[in-house]
């Protein structure tokens, strides 16, 4: 009955040839959940991999999407601003790896633990900060999250540990937050990511064996998007398989594009780890837009078709609204609603951004050290004495 | 008791009125001597103790009893989870010490020696005294890093440097080097109890070295602050100021000097960052005359920032000859004995600094 309505006001909407839906269907007309297939994933030393046969919820599909969207939005204005100079210094850009970011976050709670390197403006979002406090970090003003102090790839909330500038330090630091975990008993785990360049750190070796050997909740990700910086994984790795470079570590190969492959190898890694079985490895195969960072064009190792050809064929936005419309989970009326929102939301914040004011000079030299008494700090010449304050 | 019969015995006719005053109801202290080692011991030990959250990791400190025993016994008390053994990997663990202090637990982080810290440096200054100015203020890093810094005897170039210049460098970090047992007791437990990243410098050449410890050391909240330099002997003629073993060196090259009738002050500095040079420059304003002594290399050095500090504060009208430094050779630490001993500042060499300044 409510689609014979819809029929006919579908009719009745005809415009300039082509159809326009009025909005006339009701959200009970929406399949609440549906079951998909994802791709299994490799493993290495596990006895069974996770699920290939999924559920995913209206509401989760929508809340992934809307994440992954505002992510997309995010750094794409964020490239705009760099290019008006109103951004500076370095700006990694996590474009084309959403479905890693919010398939891990749906693996995991708030309450667990998440260190990553520098490619940190969506973990920073998934980890609870608002698009309004990253942007106005990037640009370097007192809104900022970390008050405009840390710039881009130096950006903490609860339970995040940045935002991490030198390549490989934040493996070690993701297991000692594992490690804090495990000696506080707080079933909590933590994810530390890394990507395929990094990868090669001796640092992370020397992780994967104090993990292993101390059985910490910990998983380590490698966000595989085949370059680092301007070397293919092929010109820099003797061997490309990450998620077995963990040897005696079990590691997964996940379709890091498919947020749901994301989210149900996370989940099986932690389930992993909170029963007290030590370390996962996981690596997410997945693929950046944009070069390395805002100084490099990205198209001097790699082809315009290479990179024309994952965002026609894999786009993790795409992905997932493909499958939402397909099996009636979202109308697209609908999903242009939340891409309109996104899009207000990153304006309105990029304004804010553009617009707050730089941190007062006062705030130079605080922040130096933590319940500390105020103190003086030497200026560019000894007549100079600031003051700090924690 | 000691103390009193001290007191009775030195003070001749102010004795009996001392002893009438005290009465007898408190006893006074025996005087306890600690060797610096037992005294790091003691100080970890009591912090253990106090915080759970406190918790020592590096390579033997467990069940080895710690590499220069340092933690002794430590293991046999608070077992594995709290005193962790660790594979030589120092930038690793170092990381993971630093990733557990983020995570709200208090490590402590020994490194078998500072030389090899040089390995895990990047997570001692990128991670840990750098964090919390680059989150403003989210995310504080209470760790201690500490080992044995500096010259031992015969290990030559890889296992001699001294790492004060370096550390003390960088802001973010705090950098104690403790000389006597009860430095090494009350530094360590300020240290262990900072909310901030630590760099607390030992010498492998003290620990064995017994001290005195005065009653107020001997109490489980004994701490010393940071940032206060502590004067050892009071002078008139000359300041000398240094940090670890060779304040022994100077107090000995004062005992000589005092024959001669030069008048050493003697300042422990106990502190690198920050540098009491309040101190310093009290004390340069009463002498007029400024040596230091470190056993680091000369270019860039403690002794330099000392000196550059000083001619940029009131002190500089004070003095009557240059300050200047007695430091280490400027060379890889070579290995036999002879050579060794040249590298490295001896008590003549304090010595023939002072009368060069003094002009006699």
């Amino acid at each position: 009955m409510l689609t014979n309505i819809s029929n006919v006001l579908r009719a009745c909407a005809q415009r300039n040839g082509s159809v326009a839906l009025v909005s006339a269907r009701t959200y009970a007309d929406f399949t609440t959940e549906a079951s998909f297939e994802i791709k299994k994933c490799d493993i290495h030393k596990f006895e069974e991999a996770p699920a290939t046969e999924v559920v995913m919820t209206r509401d989760e599909g929508l809340k992934y999407y809307r994440v992954m969207q505002t992510i997309r939005r995010m750094e794409l204005k964020a490239d705009q601003l760099y290019k008006q100079k109103i951004i500076r210094g370095f700006c990694h850009l996590y474009d084309g790896q959403e479905a890693c970011a919010v398939g891990i976050e749906a693996g995991i709670n708030l309450t667990d633990h998440l260190i990553t390197a520098y490619r940190a403006h969506g973990y920073t979002y998934t980890r609870g900060g608002t698009v309004k406090q990253i942007m106005s970090e990037l640009t370097g003003r007192k809104g900022g999250i970390a008050k405009g102090k840390g710039g881009s790839m130096h950006m903490y909330t609860k339970n995040f540990y940045g935002g991490n500038g030198i390549v490989g330090a934040q493996v070690p630091l993701g297991a000692g937050v594992a490690l804090a975990c495990q000696y506080l008993e707080n079933n909590q785990v933590s994810v530390s990511l890394y990507g395929d360049g990094a990868a090669n750190q001796g640092q992370i070796f020397e992780t994967y064996n104090m993990a292993a050997l101390w059985k910490l909740p910990a998983i380590f990700i490698c966000e595989n998007n085949r370059y680092g910086m301007g070397t293919s994984v092929e010109r820099s790795a003797a061997s490309t398989d990450y998620y077995k470079r963990g040897d005696y570590i079990p590691g997964l190969r996940v379709d890091g594009m498919d947020v749901l492959c994301v989210r149900e190898a996370t989940k099986f890694a932690a389930d992993h780890c909170r029963a007290g079985k030590g370390p996962v490895l996981m690596e997410l195969q997945t693929y950046r837009y944009h070069g390395h960072s805002m100084s490099d064009p990205g198209v001097s190792y790699r082809t315009r078709e290479e990179i024309q050809e994952v965002r026609g064929k894999s786009d993790p936005i795409s992905l997932l609204k493909d499958r939402m419309l397909n099996n009636n989970m979202a109308s697209i009326e609908e999903l242009k609603e939340i891409d309109v929102s996104v899009r207000k939301e990153i304006e309105d914040a990029a304004q804010f951004a553009t617009t707050d004011p730089e941190p007062p000079l006062e705030e130079l030299c605080n922040h130096i050290f933590h319940d500390n008494s105020p103190m003086e700090v030497r200026g560019v010449n000894p007549w100079t004495k600031l003051k700090s304050v924690s | 008791m000691a103390a009193s019969v001290r007191c009775f015995l030195r003070s001749g006719k102010n004795a009996v009125s001392a002893l009438g005053q005290r009465g007898f109801h408190k006893s006074a202290p025996a005087a306890v001597q600690m060797m610096v080692r037992d005294a790091l011991n003691q100080a970890m030990d009591e912090e253990l103790e106090r915080d759970e959250r406190v918790f020592l990791l590096g390579e033997e400190v467990a069940q080895y009893d710690g590499a220069y025993k340092v933690s002794r016994g430590l293991w046999k008390k608070y077992g594995d989870k709290r005193i962790i053994d660790t594979p030589i990997t120092e930038m690793g663990f170092a990381g993971i010490a630093v990733g557990a202090a983020f995570a709200g637990l208090r490590p402590i982080c020994e490194f078998m020696t500072f030389n090899f810290s040089m390995q895990a440096i990047d997570q001692v200054i990128n991670s840990a005294a750098k964090t919390y100015y680059m989150s403003a203020g989210q995310q504080s890093v209470p760790i201690v890093f500490r080992g044995p810094n500096g010259a031992s005897a015969g290990v030559a170039a890889q296992h001699s440097q001294c790492f004060a210049a370096w550390y003390g460098h960088c802001p973010g970090l705090k950098v104690v080097s403790p000389w006597s047992a009860e430095d090494a007791k009350g530094l360590l437990k300020s240290a262990i109890r900072d909310n901030n990243p630590v760099v607390f410098l030992e010498n492998e050449l003290m620990y064995g070295v017994p001290f005195e410890m005065s009653e107020e050391s001997q109490s489980k909240d004994f701490t010393i602050p940071f940032g206060k330099a502590k004067v050892e002997r009071q002078g008139t003629s000359i300041t000398l100021v240094t940090h670890s073993r060779y304040v022994s060196h100077c107090l000995d090259a004062a005992a000589v000097l005092a024959k001669e009738g030069i008048d050493c002050e003697v300042i422990n500095l106990r502190s690198i960052r920050p540098l009491d040079v309040e101190c310093i420059e009290t004390s340069v304003m009463k002498t007029n005359h400024l040596v230091t002594v470190e056993g680091g290399w000369p270019q860039f050095g403690v002794g330099a920032e000392i000196c550059a500090r000083v001619m940029e504060g009131p002190a500089f009208n004070f003095l009557d000859s240059p300050a200047t430094r007695v430091t280490g050779v400027d060379i890889p630490m070579p290995y036999a004995k002879i050579l060794e001993d040249n590298s490295l500042p001896q008590i003549k060499d304090i010595i023939f600094s002072v009368k060069k300044t003094l002009n006699v």
